[in-house]
């Protein structure tokens, strides 16, 4: 039976044109609802004016402007957390430094980002953060080189605090009872430094470059994918993300969508593909290229930003504005793409 | 959330109606019902905008919430109160997926729905409407590029003169003016030997389509099988053919569309293995073998063409798709920035086009009846990590990845006497496979589940029936009838 004949119930209608005729074209495009019409806020950053949209932030008011500003927990498709502070600005009539990312520009802020109070902040951080961090791979993806230029801009120097403390030993720090750290004797920097954890064969986690962010936490949980694997565990200088209990990933609640290392920004998580081929010195992005297109998989059309190194796909991330899923994927786009690498089988 | 699983979207659901496999329409009728007899239905819009409400209204009657409570399973209560939900809700959208279609009465499963959001006006309106969740990354382009049986491109029907005409002019041939076969009708033709010669592309029948004796003793009847695949698939391994495939997402260029009609384009990042060849070119060479001479392969050139005859997709320019990340059909022209959401005319004052029809359509069981040989349902879906037949997605080294089992719930596991894991053996009307079984509270007693994602260890398909809905021709894989045996104790494990 076709779907012409279905039905038999056509009182002065024919079910027939249904299926021959499209249906016809509005009159009017249809579009969603414009939002309220609103001012633009004005505020000046540097003595420069400028105006963004209501909602927008100090961050989007420099950027607008041009006025760079390193940014670490920052994200455009993860709520701010403020974590990191390196974006610190002055905004005149208030006693502490705002973060720029998150504080909302208001009519009428002065702000400042080139003060005295600024510049030590900003330099106090790196300094904090590069004496107990690996930040070898920090912020290389954004588009002022990252860390490297920060450092220099902003004359941190991480090793006045000393040589680095030995790092731990494999799951040491994840040992640690929350309340009992010890007091430093001031000789060697404190580290976070530890060895890598593989205990599976998608991705690993170097919490040796973990700067705490809680990028991965907020991509895990409510910011896109609602699985809640990991949280932050401990207190001051032993905080760390962790599983429940610090179980292995694969007795954990993941499900290796991989938003955890799409957002985050100093290379802690890391496809173990890409692991691998640095230990063995055969990563090499200056030979690899970048190709946005399709997930293979589902109906809803993720945007997959393929890196590729002599015809193998060695890793897959998402850009965040992407308009279908805003850089965020699933286990399937993520790491399934595999099977073009698999040569022999096809 | 209705789904017969209590799954993890089940979980983060308000209201979860586990109704039992094969009764929607009963609960859509329910609710349909139920918003009349309430008073919710918005019948300023039905008169503006529908027609056979009359119809819809007396055949609903008679699926009372008590009724529906009787087939369905789903308690009363629930049905009532998301009748009231959807009918208030200032938008409301009606999502559905395979557990809508997979079924004999797939199509009148969908006419129930349809119906619903005529009743209520939540269609043709910035966040309300109807959206069938698309599976696969480009099964709604391929609609839309006209493989379906009745359809050239731009669902232009192949029986209308008109039409067919300009496609005739611009192709130089004459397209047969006659609807052909869906995959269904295919077997049936190649049963009655009407069918004898088969060009399989980019699908792995032997193993996906139901009833997998059948299946492959047909595709092995054929005088000739040819094959255009990424990997020897099982359907592959019976071909006198096979020509290998390059990665039509990743190592060529064109064009897919999502399931909100969004048209995105698709490039060749890598160099394909050994001798697989973009689809184009296969297409282009096999052209030319018969006499018919179409040049150079150009992704961009077939689409041009496509939007020189699809008026739906007239705007869609590669250069727009770049810029604007993709485009959502319809577009008419290049300033036209594609529709967000589709129906808006059935609000317009005067109605433009045709009215929508409520189509009543009535509870029919599934054709896998349950009886005291056959008392369990099985129903086979998707996990997260898979895709299908598994020839994409068993490859990667998925720690989600646990194989086949049967899974059942906890009480039919006790009722059985079958342990966590123990290997059991199922049984259909058609045949039998043996897996382990994996207890799985997510299931209610009577109900088990499977995958089709592991054919190769334990095939599934052997089990589903084969039954089809006569409109849609897609088998009713959601609703098999089995018994579950268990294994003399000291059976090789196999």
């Amino acid at each position: 039976m076709s779907g012409q004949e279905h039905g038999g119930h056509t009182r002065g209608f024919e079910l027939f044109h249904i299926f021959q005729e499209l249906p016809a074209r509005s009159s009017e495009i249809p579009v969603a609802p414009e939002p309220d019409p609103t001012e633009p806020v004005a505020l000046t950053v540097d003595d420069r004016p400028v105006e963004v949209a209501p909602g927008e932030t100090i961050l989007d008011a420099c950027r607008a402007l041009g006025v760079e500003t390193p940014t670490l927990c920052h994200a455009p498709n993860l709520t701010p957390v403020n974590a990191c502070r390196v974006c610190v600005v002055e905004v005149e009539g208030q006693r502490t430094l705002a973060p720029a990312c998150s504080r909302r520009a208001e009519a009428g802020m002065v702000v400042r980002t080139e003060t005295e109070r600024v510049r030590t902040a900003r330099k106090v951080v790196l300094e904090l953060l590069g004496s107990s961090v690996d930040l070898s791979l920090a912020g290389r993806h954004q588009p002022d080189g990252g860390l490297a230029g920060w450092m220099e801009r902003y004359d941190a120097d991480p090793a006045r605090f000393g040589p680095a403390a030995a790092p731990a030993e494999a799951g040491e720090r994840d040992a640690r009872p929350t309340g009992h750290h010890h007091v430093p004797d001031g000789s060697a920097a404190e580290t976070v430094a530890q060895p890598v954890k593989v205990d599976n064969d998608l991705y690993v986690r170097d919490y040796s470059k973990c700067i705490l962010c809680y990028k991965c936490v907020e991509a895990c949980g409510t910011d896109a994918q609602f699985t809640f694997a990991i949280a932050v565990a401990g207190r001051g200088f032993d905080a760390r993300i962790s599983t429940e209990w610090d179980v292995p990933l694969p007795t954990s609640a993941c499900v290796y969508c991989g938003n955890c290392i799409g957002v985050c920004p100093t290379g802690a998580l890391m496809f173990r593909s890409e692991h691998e081929m640095r230990a063995a010195g055969t990563w090499d992005e200056s030979a690899q290229t970048v190709t946005e297109t399709i997930c293979p998989y589902c109906g809803v059309g993720c945007t997959l930003e393929l890196h590729v190194q002599e015809d193998q796909v060695v890793k897959v991330l998402s850009p965040s504005d992407s308009s279908v899923t805003g850089g965020h994927l699933c286990i399937k786009g993520r790491f399934g793409s595999s099977f073009v690498n698999e040569k022999p089988g096809r | 959330m209705v789904d017969p699983r209590r799954t993890g979207s089940a979980e983060w659901a308000d209201l979860w109606l586990g109704l039992d496999v094969g009764t929607d329409i009963a609960l859509a009728n329910a609710v349909g019902r139920e918003i009349i007899a309430a008073g919710l239905a918005n019948l300023d819009f039905i008169r503006h905008a529908t027609v056979d409400y009359d119809a819809y209204a007396a055949t609903v009657e008679k699926y009372t919430l008590a009724e529906a409570e009787r087939i369905t399973g789903v308690p009363a209560d629930a049905i009532r109160e998301l009748a009231h939900a959807y009918a208030t809700a200032p938008r409301a959208m009606l999502c559905w997926t395979l557990g809508i279609t997979e079924h004999v009465v797939g199509v009148d499963n969908v006419l129930s729905l349809i119906a619903l959001s005529l009743l209520t006006g939540h269609v043709g309106r910035y966040g309300s409407g109807l959206a069938p969740l698309r599976g696969q990354n480009n099964v709604q382009g391929g609609g839309d590029m006209g493989a379906l049986p009745d359809r050239l491109p731009g669902f232009q029907h192949v029986e209308r003169d008109d039409i067919r005409a300009r496609f005739d002019s611009a192709w130089g041939v004459t397209v047969p003016p006659k609807r052909g076969w869906n995959l269904s009708l295919m077997f049936e033709a190649m049963e009655r030997r009407d069918l004898r010669a088969l060009w399989v592309i980019g699908e792995n029948p032997a193993q996906s389509e139901a009833d997998t004796h059948r299946t492959v003793s047909l595709l092995e009847g054929l005088d000739h099988l040819v094959v255009q695949d990424l990997f020897l698939t099982k359907t592959a391994q019976l071909a006198d053919v096979v020509l290998p495939a390059a990665a039509a997402w990743s190592e060529s260029d064109g064009t897919v569309t999502n399931s909100e009609r969004r048209v995105q384009r698709v490039r060749k990042a890598a160099e394909p293995p050994g001798e697989a060849r973009d689809d184009l070119a296969i297409i282009f060479d096999l052209a030319r073998a018969l006499g018919s001479d179409w040049g150079t392969p150009r992704a961009e050139a077939v689409w041009d063409e496509l939007r020189s005859l699809s008026p739906l997709h007239a705007g869609m320019s590669y250069a727009r798709l770049e810029a604007e990340d993709g485009l959502q059909w319809p577009c008419y022209d290049e300033t036209h920035p594609g529709e967000l959401f589709l129906h808006s005319r059935l609000w317009e004052q005067p109605r433009r086009g045709h009215p929508a029809p409520f189509v009543p359509v009535e509870h029919v069981p599934p054709v896998d009846p349950l009886d005291d040989d056959f008392p369990i349902r099985l129903t086979t879906g998707r996990r997260l990590e898979s895709y299908n037949t598994g020839v994409q997605s068993a490859g990667y080294r998925s720690p989600l990845h646990r194989g086949e089992s049967l899974d059942l719930s906890p009480e039919d596991a006790e009722r059985l006497g079958i342990a966590d894991g123990e290997r059991v053996r199922v049984v259909s009307r058609r045949g039998s496979v043996e897996a382990p079984a994996r207890i799985d509270p997510v299931l209610r007693p009577g109900l088990t589940f499977m995958t089709m994602h592991f054919p190769d260890d334990v095939a599934v398909n052997n089990l589903t029936i084969d039954t089809f809905d006569p409109k849609s021709g897609t088998s009713e894989f959601k609703a098999t009838a089995i018994r579950i045996e268990k294994l003399p104790a000291g059976a090789p494990s196999a």
